[in-house]
């Protein structure tokens, strides 16, 4: 019993591995850093990359 | 007991704190001013833009035609600011200060900068709209150059987006100080989460609202001298489209605020709900890309990446909210005993209290016709059939107004006995509230898209061209449309209507909430008592979901077939052969 006991204690107190998923949902200010570059990159700045490719009508 | 106040001081700082007598939370009385403000001015905004918007749905019903063409585009533009900009924004700041401050039981970081946020988003949308009032400025939401309004039009805007911009700081400063104070344990709760997806969304819609708006207030001003047509759209698009994102964000949030608050429901699966959140943070903004898919200079890789690749991956994640939501409020009815048949559950949903009502409506309206339509305006073929006709307002009034404001509308029922303290006055009416409004806004927003299904354009004052040198004719059942259209305007118009008399009337004449009533002040609830669920983290832990799984069934077959009759319609518009 004293043995099950210590057994249980000693699980208790090994620290948790924390998913590599969870650990990115948990980290908030990485989340808004790729939350403004995702649509930076591939919205605004692919965009006006081909708008700026456009020649200029002469 | 609610009125008690304490003083207590947490890392130095003193903050006044009042425990809840429904929840038992600690709740900052700064961030419970903050709350009121922001929502009583998100209200008053909504009231004058509903209006506004009546009086366009008067004037497109060819038989009333009430304005004149010079007020229809100036009715329109500043309807379109209030509604689609001023009242969601205001509101979301109550539901960011909410959802970090109240949910997680915490203090709010900076209330005075939140004040100057406040203070800078009113200013702002008082120039913008005492601007466009005085008849200058009639350039639409858009404002497309070279149309070119008075240069407060541009700066009233850039004012309220800084604003909005400090309400997002406070928000993340909050969640560092609830994490630093250890107000909460592990991962924050689901809710809190989607205000933060809607949080980070609002900070990309600002930068491209900043990034294109301070140059063309110079323009106005005539320090720039020209502004590319097709540059403006691009990036005020990525503003202009990523607002309606962060209303996406803030109602799926409500969604699952309001069954864990009333049912005590959870998500079926904590992770995946915000894995599906997380799908938001990635790729949502990008539907700002169906603005752009007529335009020449373009390339189709950039079209369809980001309208069909990356934003089904969006799609992807509201279909696990879709499938989540009415699961978790299955599984939480199931829990609660209503276990009879695969649809007890439902039928014995507390229909009567307009919070859950609002909310289920709001789910089903949004999915349905706002979600669906989405899509079908997202796929660069169909699009070229839709594009700028009223099919576009229509899908956007269901999400926005259908999904959205019914969503905030519901809430709101919640947070007038929670943080205003105060009974909901005529209980009988406001059980119908919802309903009312519900079926407006699904019937402005189907008629609309019928009417675009017909080619009528999006922008027109008048579609039977009266002053035109030559004639065009719709077909009849477009004047149909337009006239339904004005009905359900007029139906939205009396439920909005409602909502606005119902919480002022509450709000100064409702009696007053303390221990003894709040729980009955939450309207009817299977478990006569407020469920804590809303501010842990975890999972349902059920599957046994037949009725959600049949309600999910009905929702793809509708999609799949509405899809596909739309490629048929594309089929027919050239003839091969």
């Amino acid at each position: 019993m004293a043995k099950a006991k210590s057994e249980t204690t000693t699980a208790a107190e090994q620290p948790q591995r924390i998913p590599a998923m969870q650990r990115l949902l948990d980290n908030h200010f990485l989340l808004l850093f790729i939350g403004v570059v995702v649509p930076t990159v591939l919205y605004l700045l692919w965009g006006v990359m081909e708008l700026s490719q456009i020649p200029i009508a002469e | 007991m609610s009125i008690t106040a304490d003083t207590t001081v947490i890392g130095g700082i003193a903050a006044k704190f009042r425990t809840c007598p429904a929840t038992g939370l600690q709740v900052d009385l700064a961030a419970e001013r903050l709350i009121k403000a922001n929502a009583v001015a998100a209200i008053v905004f909504l009231a004058i833009g509903g209006l506004f918007g009546l009086l366009v749905a008067l004037t497109r019903w060819p038989a009333v035609h009430l304005l004149s063409s010079d007020m229809f585009y100036l009715v329109l533009t500043a309807h379109g600011l209030d509604v689609l900009l001023v009242w969601i924004i205001f509101f979301e700041m109550a539901v960011l200060y909410f959802a970090s401050a109240i949910i997680l039981n915490c203090r709010l970081a900076a209330p005075r900068i939140g004040w100057l946020g406040f203070a800078l988003m009113l200013v702002g949308a008082l120039l913008t709209n005492v601007t466009v009032l005085q008849g200058d400025a009639s350039v639409m939401f858009t404002s497309y150059v070279p149309m070119q309004a008075p240069p407060n039009f541009y700066l009233g805007l850039i004012l309220f987006a800084v604003g909005a911009l400090l309400g997002c700081f406070i928000f993340l400063g909050t969640l560092v100080i609830a994490k630093e104070e250890k107000t909460y344990e592990g991962s924050i709760p689901l809710v809190t989460f989607g205000a933060l997806t809607a949080c980070i969304i609002a900070v990309f819609t600002i930068a491209s609202g900043a990034i294109i708006l301070i140059p063309t207030w110079l323009w106005s001003l005539g320090y720039i001298s020209h502004i590319d047509t097709v540059m403006y759209k691009l990036v005020w698009w990525a503003m202009g489209h990523s607002s309606q994102q962060i209303n996406m964000a803030a109602q799926v949030a409500i969604w699952y605020a309001i069954p864990a608050m009333l049912l005590g429901a959870k998500p079926l699966s904590e992770k995946v709900s915000r894995s599906a959140f997380l799908m938001y943070i990635l790729f949502l903004q990008l539907a700002s890309a169906h603005h752009m898919l007529v335009e020449p200079g373009i390339s189709s890789e950039w079209k369809v990446f980001n309208t069909s690749y990356a934003i089904y991956l969006a799609v992807l994640g509201s279909m696990i909210h879709g499938m989540s939501i009415p699961g978790a409020i299955e599984a939480a009815q199931r829990r609660n005993g209503f276990t009879n048949g695969v649809f007890e559950w439902l039928r014995r949903a507390p229909w009567g209290n307009p919070a859950f009502a609002g909310m289920f409506l709001s789910l089903v309206l949004f999915g349905f016709l706002g979600g669906i339509s989405g899509v079908v305006l997202g796929t660069e073929q169909i699009n070229i059939m839709l594009h700028n006709t009223l099919y576009v307002p229509g899908h956007f009034h269901a999400t926005v107004v259908a999904g959205t404001t019914l969503a905030f509308m519901a809430i709101t029922y919640l947070l007038v006995p929670l943080i205003f303290q105060r009974e909901i006055i005529w209980p009988r009416l406001a059980k119908w509230q919802p309903y009312l409004f519900g079926l407006g806004a699904a019937g402005i927003s189907l008629f609309m898209m019928g009417a675009g299904t017909l080619g009528v354009s999006r922008r027109h004052w008048d579609i039977t061209f009266s002053d035109a040198a030559l004639s065009f004719d719709y077909p009849p059942a477009a004047f149909l449309m337009l006239g339904l259209n004005g009905l359900s305007g007029i139906l939205a118009a009396i439920g909005g209507g409602l909502f606005v008399v119902i919480i002022v009337a509450s709000v100064l004449f409702g009696k007053k909430v303390d221990a003894s009533n709040v729980v009955a002040a939450l309207g009817p609830t299977p478990q006569k008592q407020m469920s804590d669920t809303v501010s842990t983290y975890g999972s349902a832990g059920t599957f046994h979901l037949p009725g959600t799984y049949i309600l999910v069934s009905i929702f793809f077959t509708a999609f799949v077939l509405y899809y596909f009759v739309n490629w048929k319609y594309l089929s027919e518009l050239w003839q091969l052969g």
